[in-house]
């Protein structure tokens, strides 16, 4: 048996499954690593913690992995801070990894920041597009400042960052890719200071926005509750998923699970129709490859006008309603 | 008595912080006069902290790094009911990324000496990474949740607290000391009182540099920042926009063709 050496070590993926289904954002980022490790002459690997997870890891091999390293157990069923941290730091302190990628999902906000303080590296949130650079560094995205600024780990290891599911594409899967499965074992000595005693699941109302063909979103220009609740009409009369900007957010009008853009949810919709918004990066990296894209602004000099394909120049609180009579008449004409 | 460190931020005023941005020419950032405030999510923070010394009495530790202006938001929370305002100032400690400032803050905890309950935001409204939460609990070697909503049950020992995911929640039982990190679901923070600002007149704040934590220069700051930023850029947008223009009912009309010519409406 010949032993292939790598000049760098893995790029890992660090994979979230609920109920044993492995969320889409980490087959995505998987075959983000794919493209890494093949530029870098390193192998994929993933870490699957759970339980009864046979099939999942031979679909992420399918996906780009060479090995998958497994915990399956009872315990790892659902994610344990403790247990996942310790299991996950000590393979990186064994395997050496290049680069750590982690959705950025309720726990991809919470383990990559416990893991990456026990390392003492670097960690980037919320990424939207990841890069090596002429040095092989990763080059991690992020909009700021009305711009992108790139943020990169230079000396620490692994190179950890975050992204949102629909921030890469999905890959195809290759059934007929070879890759290994490891299994890894529940470590004992664990603190055990913290317990999930219940997870209570509810039911998302209305469209699911990271699937939806059309997206209405609305910004702070919708100006009160009652302004809100009309640009909610319109998403309904366009069957469209409603979205959401932080200052609508933050005003209460919607919860958190509607916020598009870097910190929020990623949407492809063939329509996207912004309202009273002011078209801010923050918020409009959070849409790819939207056909058609439309804002309302009450101020023509609006940035988000140069981000459009069709601009309306008016006050939203007056224009929705009379869009959506509009509509109906047409709907039933 | 419960001992509680709230770690508070001040941010750039999130109603300004847009006219931050990066020239398009020089690439460097346009440092416009925007005022610090206290960072939105940590006024939940302070309010879970006050609120759990009004029902249980408690000591109330008021902790942030930052450059000197910060210091009026450290006096804002002594307004709100804090006991003890604590500024961690320093130039050595500019250009901290998440990890340099948990390491900061885990020193400054550390110096407050024993806590039952460590309060974070979820978020800041700038760096909005979220990590400083769970790397500073790391760092103390101390349990964390995160997106805490409620909390439900305080026993002596262990804390029942209701924790946000997507679609639904988690019940999480936490062993003390613990931090957590709260959402504006927690709560509505109370707005500043007149008497509240003048007891807290009465109260210092001490302001701790490099020295007072006995800490290395390279652990701190720029230099003990694991990232950095490499390269910042201004972006190009490819659409062309054409702006629908009449009536009112005539733009509504005329975006409606655009759209049902598009094939995204259909008429019965
Ligand atoms: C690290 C970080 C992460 C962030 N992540 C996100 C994110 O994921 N998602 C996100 O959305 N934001 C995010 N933000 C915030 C983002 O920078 C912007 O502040 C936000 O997107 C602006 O929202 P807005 O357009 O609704 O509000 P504003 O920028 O205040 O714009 C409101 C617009 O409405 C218009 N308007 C006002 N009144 C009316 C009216 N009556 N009729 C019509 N138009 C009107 C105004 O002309 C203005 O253009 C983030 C910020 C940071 C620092
Ligand atoms: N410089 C700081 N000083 C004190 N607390 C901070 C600081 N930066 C972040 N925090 C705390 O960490 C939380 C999350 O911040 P962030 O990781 O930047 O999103 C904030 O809500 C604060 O509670």
């Amino acid at each position: 048996m010949t032993t292939v050496e790598f000049r760098h070590g893995p790029v890992w993926v660090i994979a979230e499954q609920i109920e044993g289904r492995v969320r889409a954002v980490s087959f995505q980022l998987i075959g983000h690593a794919r493209k890494l490790a093949d530029e870098l002459g390193a192998p994929v690997e993933v870490i699957l913690l759970g339980e009864s997870l046979d099939e999942p890891a031979q679909q992420l091999i399918a996906a780009g992995a060479d090995t998958v390293y497994l915990g399956d157990d009872p315990d790892l069923a659902f994610y344990h801070p403790e247990i996942y941290t310790e299991m996950i730091v000590r393979l990186a302190q064994e395997r050496q990894p290049e680069i750590m990628l982690i959705g950025s999902t309720p726990m991809g906000r919470e383990l990559p920041a416990l893991v990456a303080a026990r390392l003492r590296t670097g960690l980037t949130a919320h990424c939207i597009d990841l890069v090596l650079n002429e040095n092989m560094i990763l080059e991690q995205k992020v909009p700021g400042y009305g711009g992108l600024i790139s943020i990169i780990c230079p000396e620490r290891r692994p190179q950890m960052a975050t992204a949102a599911r629909g921030v890469f594409p999905s890959p195809e899967l290759d059934t007929s890719r070879p890759g290994r499965v490891a299994p890894l074992v529940v470590p004992k000595e664990i603190p055990h200071r913290i317990e999930t005693l219940e997870i209570v699941r509810e039911e998302p109302e209305g469209v699911p926005l990271e699937s939806a063909a059309v997206v209405v979103a609305g910004g702070a220009g919708a100006g009160d509750p009652g302004g809100w609740r009309e640009i909610q009409g319109l998403a309904r009369v366009l069957n469209a998923a409603l979205g959401s900007t932080r200052p609508a957010v933050d005003e209460g009008w919607t919860e958190l699970e509607t916020m598009i853009g870097q910190s929020g949810k990623v949407v492809s919709p063939e329509l996207y129709l912004g309202v009273g918004l002011s078209g801010e990066l923050q918020h409009m990296v959070g849409i790819v490859g939207a056909k058609v894209m439309v804002a309302v602004n009450n101020d023509a000099k609006s940035p988000v006008f140069e981000q459009v394909d069709y601009g309306i120049v008016d006050d939203c609180r007056e224009f929705v309603p009379v869009l959506i009579e509009k509509i109906r008449e047409y709907q039933t004409k | 008595m419960l001992k509680i460190v709230v770690c508070v931020k001040a941010v750039p005023d999130p109603e300004k912080a847009d006219q931050i941005r990066i020239d398009p020419v020089s690439k460097a950032l346009v440092r416009a006069d925007v005022p610090l405030v206290l960072n939105p999510l940590d006024k939940n923070a302070m309010e879970a902290a006050v609120q759990l010394k009004e029902q249980f009495g408690a000591h109330v530790s008021v902790l942030s790094m930052g450059p000197p202006p910060a210091a009026n938001v450290v006096k804002e929370c002594l307004a709100l009911g804090a006991d003890q305002g604590i500024l961690l100032s320093d130039r050595a400690f500019a250009g901290a990324d998440a990890y340099a400032t948990a390491y900061t803050l885990a020193r400054g905890v550390e110096k407050i000496g024993s806590y039952d309950l460590i309060l974070c935001g979820r978020a800041s409204s700038d760096g909005s990474t979220e990590w400083v939460g769970p790397e500073l609990a790391t760092l103390l070697d101390t349990p964390i949740v995160t997106m805490v909503e409620e909390i439900i049950e305080y026993g002596d020992e262990w804390w029942k607290v209701k924790s946000g995911l997507d679609n639904g929640y988690r019940v999480v039982r936490v062993k003390l000391p613990a931090v957590l990190t709260v959402t504006r679901e927690l709560n509505t923070p109370r707005t500043l009182s007149f008497s509240g600002i003048i007891k807290a007149r009465r109260k210092q704040i001490s302001q701790w540099g490099i020295d007072d934590l006995d800490i290395p220069e390279q652990a701190v700051g720029l230099k003990g920042s694991p990232t950095i930023v490499s390269e910042m850029t201004t972006q190009e947008s490819t659409r062309e926009v054409e702006m629908i223009s009449g009536t009112r009912e005539e733009m509504a009309e005329r975006l409606i063709q655009k759209l049902a010519d598009a094939g995204f409406l259909a008429s019965s």
